[in-house]
């Protein structure tokens, strides 16, 4: 193995000592965190030879990315379905169902109304809601990758999932747009 | 019989060893240096008993330059050649700098970063910077009697790449050793949470001179984990000053103003913002150059109108913060609040207002920074151990990339913990392409001429393929500094020459160079004898760190020949150490750094399962 550029041959789950499943334990996943960073991080090897500074990076950037990915379940779902072989083609498969597009139609024409009137109370509302549809669908992650290991079904709604979050951001914009 | 006393694998230092190292707040208006010393963070003084120094340095004809009280007290009467707030130039280009015609400076456009012209020389900010630190490091090192093993020097954390790169080089032509960047409202978090054992979400409401900054922490069992951060490195005390300054052109019927009369109005300014802060009014008056009388009376509510739009930019950047933690205003536990202009009441007010409850003012506004500075900057020397606490801290403004058509792609995430890393693979679009250009930006917006330019560079010596088939992986990493560096490699053809890209901004290390023997000219020995002593002492410190990670971990990582190997590239290094030969030190440092590589990666594989074996154990406690 090239010693300067480790490999990192344990994957996230490993690394995190967590099994491999969908549905997590946060709270264990955090605890798994602030272990290893309390072990890793840069600010432990400050005064320690190059090697291990150098090293003491690449682990601790290692452990912040392993954390983005699994804290998050749209990251997370899609780690574990790759894992699986499985791609998501959330760039290449645009065939969503119809009233699925038809709501994102009617919450992007909301979105654009909530603009214009410089509503923020219709903003909150709309990413409440938002944040509501997330978590049916999370539920439903877990459903069909844990359990019933249905992981195309799992990818269609990954791509759901990232509609959403594309949503979330522009509802992110638009508050600061109407705050500045 | 005597209990022996036994360091913290490889972690702490014998006791008698104690390295000095500090942490130095370089602040738009005041800067300050403090050191740990028998487990308290203390401010050192000057031999006059002051802890700020002002962040003014004068250039004079003869070639010296003063720094501190002695160059504020003439900026008036010398203002093209007495620099004031330097912070703000740090990593800009002129264009940044919007109120260019309203300060006495001769301005310079340079590629990058602007200059000032002074009667000793164009000077960049960096140069101008690097005064303020010599005198701290000069301070603290007649004051603790030694050379520095490094320093901490804080950055407010809204700084991005260029300005964070600025200070680090500013710190090394004072000829420290930084230890880390470290963001302003997190070390004063630091020094706040360990004096107070505070535990929860709190924000740390930071208006400085110059800048501003709020960032959202979490604190808990000694982890202080940034949650979120934001703020405008443009908006502090100064623009304040500028608006009292702008009402006295109006009302008192000045225009076109001299340099001296601009730097006095404005020094005039200030001390009227400060006076408002005790009193319902303030009085103005000053002698202009050409005779004219300035008398003027501010009362603190004209003061509050005219400065209320900048109090609503912190409030804005506040809410901003919250939305990225994902938090409302009643999950904060407290508000702490940094730096000199959380003085005025008006802010007091609408910050206790937003919040809902009293902010903590229970802490020396001008000093937290540097007081929480000196404390990492003590654990990062190895003089405590490290475990007693963790700092995560995030990268303020997202890092992306030019696509085409001018728009941005975000590659890290503001707000995203560092250090992080991002690879993303690009390819070729033409047949035989040899050649790819791209181009770093940070900030926000969507569009590249909205965002600030970081690097652009050229990606040479791609095998010719055909269109789409090369594939160019380019690494994205950001340290703990917060500082980005980007690396790439083909893939595709198997060959991974990497090659690693420092931003355009930054000085080269010729430069460096230049500006350090632009400085010592008169002492060129000096710094020849100085730069070998420091390279011994690095050495030392070398030889002290890969003997200790020995007597710790060897017989158990490593069998007798790879010990051996270890062992006798230190023998080599002590051979040559006290030499005056500073290649022959260099290259024995480099061959005991590549002996102990695997060394350090057995020992990084150890603590890592260590991490998960307490995990496992606190689990089973739960």
């Amino acid at each position: 193995m090239d010693i300067l550029n480790p490999d990192f041959q344990q994957d996230f789950f490993q690394l995190f000592n967590l099994p491999a499943v969908f549905k997590i334990d946060s709270a264990a996943l955090e605890r798994s965190f602030l272990a290893l960073q309390a072990q890793v991080h840069p600010d432990k090897f400050a005064h320690l030879f190059d090697a291990e500074r150098r090293l003491s990076m690449q682990w601790a950037t290692r452990v912040n990315e392993g954390y983005q990915t699994l804290r998050s379940p749209l990251n997370r779902a899609r780690y574990l379905l790759l894992q699986h072989g499985v791609d998501t083609q959330e760039e290449s498969n645009t065939a969503m169902p119809v009233d699925f597009l038809m709501q994102q139609m009617e919450w992007r024409e909301a979105l654009e109304a909530a603009k214009q009137a410089k509503d923020t109370s219709a903003l909150d509302e709309m990413e409440q809601r938002m944040q509501h549809e997330a978590r049916i669908l999370q539920q439903q992650l877990s459903i069909d990758i844990d359990d019933t290991r249905d992981y195309a079904a799992a990818s269609g709604i990954v791509r759901k999932l990232k509609f959403l979050e594309k949503l979330a951001e522009e509802i992110g914009s638009a508050f600061d747009e109407l705050d500045s | 019989m005597a209990l022996l006393q036994i360091a913290e694998p490889g972690l702490s230092a014998a006791p008698h060893e104690h390295r000095l190292a500090v942490g130095i707040d370089l602040g738009t208006t005041n800067s300050l240096v403090a050191t740990v010393r028998n487990g308290i963070s203390t401010v050192l003084n000057d031999i006059e008993g002051c802890a700020l120094l002002p962040s003014v340095v004068r250039y004079t004809a003869d070639g010296n330059v003063q720094v501190g009280h002695a160059a504020q007290a003439v900026q008036s009467e010398d203002p093209q050649n007495t620099i004031v707030s330097v912070k703000r130039f740090m990593g800009r280009g002129l264009k940044d700098v919007g109120e260019v015609g309203n300060l006495p400076y001769r301005f310079v456009d340079a590629p990058g970063m602007l200059q000032l012209r002074t009667v000793a020389g164009a000077k960049s900010p960096v140069e101008v910077s690097a005064e303020i630190l010599k005198i701290l490091r000069e301070r603290a090192e007649l004051s603790l009697g030694g050379e520095l093993v490094g320093a901490v020097i804080t950055v407010p954390a809204y700084f991005d790449d260029a300005q964070r790169q600025a200070t680090k080089d500013a710190a090394r032509l004072a000829g420290l050793n930084v230890l880390r960047l470290l963001n302003e409202p997190t070390a004063a978090a630091i020094a706040y949470g360990l004096d107070n054992a505070a535990e929860g979400v709190y924000a740390v409401f930071d208006l400085g001179g110059g800048t501003f900054d709020i960032s959202i922490l979490r604190l808990s069992k000694g982890v202080f984990e940034v949650l979120s951060t934001n703020g405008d490195s443009a908006l502090g005390g100064d623009d304040f000053d500028h608006r009292i300054y702008c009402w006295m052109l109006e009302n008192g019927g000045i225009s076109a103003l001299s340099a001296h009369d601009t730097r006095l109005l404005l020094t005039n300014a200030r001390t009227a913002k400060e006076q408002l802060t005790e009193y319902p009014q303030a009085k103005i008056t000053a002698i202009l150059g050409g005779g004219d009388l300035v008398d003027l009376t501010l009362k603190r509510e004209a003061f509050y109108d005219m400065t209320q739009n900048l109090v609503a930019r912190t409030l804005q950047a506040t809410r901003r913060a919250l939305r990225d933690a994902k938090l409302k205003v009643e999950d904060i536990k407290g508000v702490v609040m940094v730096g000199g202009s959380t003085r005025m009441p008006q802010v007091q007010h609408a910050v206790g207002e937003f919040f809902g409850q009293a902010p903590l003012n229970n802490l020396d506004p001008d000093k937290v920074v540097a007081l929480g500075a000196a404390i990492q900057a003590n654990v990062l020397a190895g003089n405590r151990s490290a475990d007693e606490w963790l700092l995560l801290d995030v990268i303020p403004l997202s890092l992306g990339i030019e696509t085409m058509g001018g728009l941005v792609e975000k590659i890290i995430p503001r707000n995203s913990t560092i250090p992080n890393a991002r690879a993303q693979e690009f390819t070729t679009y033409k047949d035989g392409q040899t050649a790819m250009s791209i181009h770093v930006v940070q900030g926000e917006r969507e569009l590249v001429s909205d965002c600030r330019s970081l690097a652009k560079f050229e990606l040479r010596g791609i095998p010719p393929m055909v269109a789409g088939s090369a594939r160019i992986r380019v690494t994205f990493q950001v340290d703990a500094d917060g500082l980005l560096s980007v690396s790439a490699r083909e893939m595709a053809s198997g060959t991974e020459a990497g090659i690693v890209v420092k931003p355009s901004y930054g000085l080269s290390d010729e430069e460096i160079t230049r500006m350090l023997q632009d400085s010592t000219r008169h002492a060129r020995d000096d710094m020849v004898a100085r730069t070998l002593r420091e390279l011994q002492t690095e050495a030392a410190q070398l030889l002290e760190a890969v003997g200790n990670a020995l007597q710790v971990d060897g017989d158990a990582l490593l069998d007798e020949v790879a010990q051996a190997r270890i062992r006798s590239s230190m023998d080599a290094l002590r051979a040559v150490l006290e030499g005056d030969d500073q290649q022959t030190i260099k290259r024995a440092v480099e061959a005991l750094n590549s002996a102990s590589t695997e060394f350090a990666q057995l020992r990084m594989d150890k603590s890592v399962k260590h991490a998960l074996a307490g995990h496992k154990l606190s689990e089973l406690e739960d």
